[in-house]
């Protein structure tokens, strides 16, 4: 295949930025789009050019490192697909591909493609965890859990961290990424204890970070490529009304 | 031999005596403890922030020391524990099966094909237990049973069910885990987490190891970190190999500079081959991915019985189908260790059997399973697997039945560490993948999830403790230390040359050419003559290197073919090592296969008199490395040669 590409280049954070045509040719659709990347590089680096910084490392769907925005959607066009494992069966001859970086307020552009998701750490510092120091646990069947609950915790803990749901949405909320973190650990008896203060906390530190409110359009789960369900934030409301109701209460 | 020279043995491990399953407990109360008021006042350095390194920056954290944590990758939560798909080990005979703490330690010794050290591999039996308590304890999603409790399933070639598992995905669950717990620390200022840092040099100090050299991938800015200990929990060197499981970024650098520094090298030719892996599309492949080995629970593996039958599998009938494992290997079948099937796929393709358009493949077939359990019960089972294996292939394995080919997968040796868990430079912790201390030469499914939290969780705490416990308060060392200084100047020194070549071949062409000598020489099967034309055409490569690779770019901002070039450059001279280790070792043991040692049916045939012994290599700067033999001793599981038929 033979296509052409429009790339975002940007040298730095204070770089305003620009699209840049590259064509490609002989791309074998068994190659996944960042094989294709690599390919381009190998070019420009023997052409003296600076080759595209993207971020990518595992390449099997999991680690979440890659997030490149393909034609206007967050890991392109396949559902459930991470960018790294896009492959280029999925685009024809000829066909024109824009490529850009995740973009939003809290999710500042380092170079090319390259972003900062800090703020997603600091998201889950705030609360997205069990306190559970090393050595305290009891026998882990102690505590029975029913497996719907087990199979519904995995569901949302599938998340990556990768931050498509934060491109996707208009606002850039990332109020599905902390959705899921508070609807895993909500849902299993061990999260009990912190339910309450984890909410407050990591919905404050997502609105410290720069995240965008969440308006219910749902561009967040649709772009998901592990399909965490758009419930979890109804979840993360209830608990967040309930926890604000507890705080005024006491 | 002419590589290399022979030093003295490694006369103390350190190990306790006694009886194997009271040597950790007395260990413990034997180990000197840090008074609380004091962890304070003490700072630990931890590279790498996977299952190891992340329970281990956390768990200091929590007791009290000041912590920081460096790893490569933009955050802490993307560390490659994360793709580990099939499940964790321990010892919790939740089945009533038969298991207990002495059979897991029995079958990863035997697993290990005699090579590890018995009293480390106990204790990881030991800890094994509280592992499943505390990832439970911190909300990990196991998978479960309808009354609640936990599910565990047989991974393998174990006899037993003691791997517990969240779907395809356990990795990813319990470094969650491990990653919460140590934002817990972030948040509460008792870590400090450095990510988009790569560490570039060791720095010693009267010979302890008492800080790093970093590079700020971002900025570029070249800083040195001083602290009372080192932990290196900086994972495997696969990617040695260009072709792996391995995420692109996992390197040997930490683990490299830290030998160059003096740590030994141990082991470093046990690599494990994954029987189960996406085979190769063509020249573009950038890495290989791995299809669960749990798989092989349901899966029948099989080739055509002709060479080159080039119906579609579909068209194969029963009879004209070889079921090669199921032949050669009745008792265990399928679920043979991974360096067995990966040999047995081996030497069906090079026999002219394979399958695909490369001949490098053969069938792994859900047919009968599809038929005896229905297609609803294996896509709740392996169901993301089968997606992830279309979304590659574009092919739907409900249908056909996957290709499946060996690919790089761990690396059973690593750096040389005494029972604490010390290298052999004091103060230089190594843990995780990055050590070579529990699978021997070959590791058993779902063990490394098992070893990297045991070493990170419940053991490295109790060591560190008592090594800065007995060294007492060290001297207050800071950057501007002659040796702080001298190290950070060999780092700008090398990027400054590695920027300076300008030369006309990409990192990668480099790499990839690396890779594909060390696959054909020290892949699968080794023999004299191949590591001997390997160590030459390394040593030619890299000469190469540095005369013709071509970095772009500068050393001051985010420069992804400067990263790539020191970790190639470091790969090239582990490359070296690996060779002459396998060419020294003359047997055949696990991962390890020379083919001028295999019994008459072409099995791995040890020699427990020569080689009963972990290999240390000390670095000397002239090439020719000396070998350290750790001898090893086997009081509870007595050497046999292992047989799965």
């Amino acid at each position: 295949m033979n296509l052409t590409l429009r790339i975002w280049r940007q040298h730095g954070p204070e770089d305003k930025g620009r699209m840049v045509t590259y064509p490609v040719q002989d791309v074998s659709p068994d190659m996944s789009f960042l094989e294709m990347l690599d390919v381009l590089n190998e070019r420009l680096i023997l052409d003296g050019e600076e080759p595209i910084a993207f971020d990518h490392d595992c390449r099997e769907g999991i680690c979440g490192m890659c997030s490149l925005m393909i034609n206007g959607e967050a890991h392109g066009p396949q559902r459930g697909t991470t960018a790294c494992q896009l492959h280029m069966r999925q685009f024809s001859d000829g066909d024109t591909i824009d490529i850009e970086p995740w973009r939003a307020r809290a999710f500042p552009v380092v170079k090319d493609l390259v972003v900062n998701r800090n703020a997603f750490d600091q998201i889950i510092a705030a609360g997205g965890y069990v306190t559970a120091p090393t050595g305290s646990a009891p026998e882990a069947h102690s505590v029975p859990v029913p497996k719907a609950d087990a199979d519904a915790a995995f569901e949302s803990a599938a998340c990556i961290g990768c931050g498509a749901c934060v491109a996707a949405c208009p606002n850039g909320s990332g109020m599905l990424f902390t959705a899921a973190k508070i609807t895993q650990l909500s849902l299993l008896p061990q999260g009990q204890p912190e339910r309450y203060t984890r909410v407050i906390g990591m919905v404050d530190a997502h609105d410290e970070a720069g995240f965008g409110g969440c308006t219910n359009i749902g561009e967040c789960a649709s772009a998901c490529p592990k399909g965490i369900p758009l419930n979890t934030i109804g979840r993360l409301n209830r608990d967040y009304l309930k926890a604000t109701a507890k705080r005024a209460g006491s | 031999m002419d590589l290399y020279t022979e030093g003295d043995p490694i006369a103390d491990t350190r190990a306790p005596d006694g009886p194997v399953e009271t040597r950790w407990e007395r260990h413990r109360f034997e180990m000197k403890l840090v008074n609380p008021a004091n962890r304070r006042k003490m700072t630990v350095i931890v590279v790498g922030t996977g299952l190891a390194g992340g329970s281990a920056a956390a768990t200091l954290a929590e007791q009290g020391y000041q912590v920081r944590s460096y790893c490569y990758q933009d955050s802490p939560r993307r560390a490659h524990s994360i793709a580990a798909q099939g499940g964790i080990n321990a010892a919790k005979n939740y089945r009533n099966d038969g298991d207990s703490v002495h059979r897991l330690f029995y079958d990863t010794v035997k697993g290990g094909d005699f090579r590890s050290r018995e009293s480390n591999v106990h204790r990881l039996a030991e800890v094994s237990v509280n592992i499943i308590d505390q990832c439970v304890a911190q909300g990990v999603p196991f998978a479960r049973e309808y009354g609640g409790l936990l599910d565990t399933r047989s991974f393998g070639g174990a006899q037993v069910q003691r791997t517990f598992y969240a779907r395809g995905q356990t990795g990813q669950q319990l470094l969650l885990g491990a990653y919460q717990a140590l934002e817990r620390q972030i948040g509460l200022g008792n870590v400090e987490m450095n990510a988009r840092h790569e560490m570039l040099e060791l720095v010693l100090v009267d010979g302890r190891a008492r800080g790093i050299v970093v590079r700020d991938m971002v900025t570029g800015e070249i800083s040195t970190e001083m602290a009372d200990a080192v932990v290196l929990a900086s994972g495997g060197y696969g990617n040695v190999f260009y072709l792996s499981t391995n995420a692109k970024g996992c390197n040997v650098t930490a683990s490299w500079r830290a030998h160059r520094k003096g740590a030994y090298f141990a082991n470093p030719c046990y690599t494990q081959i994954h029987p189960t892996c996406i085979p190769v599309s063509g020249d573009h492949q950038s890495k290989l991915t791995l299809m669960s080995e749990s798989l092989r629970n349901d899966g029948r593996v099989w080739v055509p019985k002709a060479k080159g039958d080039q119906r579609s599998p579909r068209e194969i009938p029963e009879d004209e189908r070889d079921y090669y494992l199921e032949r050669i290997y009745p008792s265990f079948g399928n679920l043979v260790p991974r360096d067995i099937a990966s040999r047995a796929a081996k030497n069906v393709c090079d026999s002219g059997r394979g399958v695909g358009p490369t001949g490098l493949g053969v069938y792994l077939d859900f047919a009968d399973a599809i038929n005896r359990l229905g297609r609803k019960a294996i896509e709740a089972k392996y169901g993301n697997l089968f997606e992830m294996y279309e979304r590659i292939t574009g092919e739907d394995p409900y249908e056909v039945p996957m290709r499946i080919y060996p690919a790089v997968h761990y690396t059973m040796g690593g750096l040389w560490v005494d029972y604490d868990l010390q290298s052999s430079i004091p103060g230089l912790f190594v843990i995780g993948e990055a050590n070579f201390s529990d699978h021997g030469a070959n590791r058993l499914g779902a063990s490394a999830l098992m070893q990297g939290l045991a070493d990170g969780y419940f053991v490295l705490p109790n060591t560190l403790a008592n090594y800065l416990a007995s060294s007492g308060p060290l001297d207050k060392v800071d950057a501007s230390h002659p040796e702080a200084v001298a190290a950070r100047t060999e780092v700008e020194d090398r990027i400054k040359r590695l920027l300076a070549i300008n030369g006309d071949r990409t990192v990668d062409s480099f790499h990839r050419e690396l890779g594909q000598i060390m696959w054909e020489h020290c892949g699968m099967e080794r023999s004299e003559a191949g590591l001997r034309k390997a160590i030459d055409e390394i040593r030619a490569l890299r000469e190469q290197f540095w005369q013709r690779v071509r970095v772009p770019g500068d050393g001051e901002g985010l420069n992804q073919s400067l990263e790539k070039a020191g970790r190639v450059a470091d790969f090239f001279e582990l490359a070296e090592l690996m060779c002459i280790d396998a060419l020294h070792r003359e047997e055949s043991c696990g991962g390890h296969f020379r083919a001028e040692h295999q019994t008459p049916d072409g099995e791995a045939q040890r020699d427990d008199d020569r080689f009963a012994y972990v290999a240390a290599w000390e670095y000397t700067g002239t090439g020719e490395p000396v070998l350290h033999k750790e001898d090893l001793t086997f009081e509870y599981v007595h050497p046999t040669q292992r047989s799965y038929k």
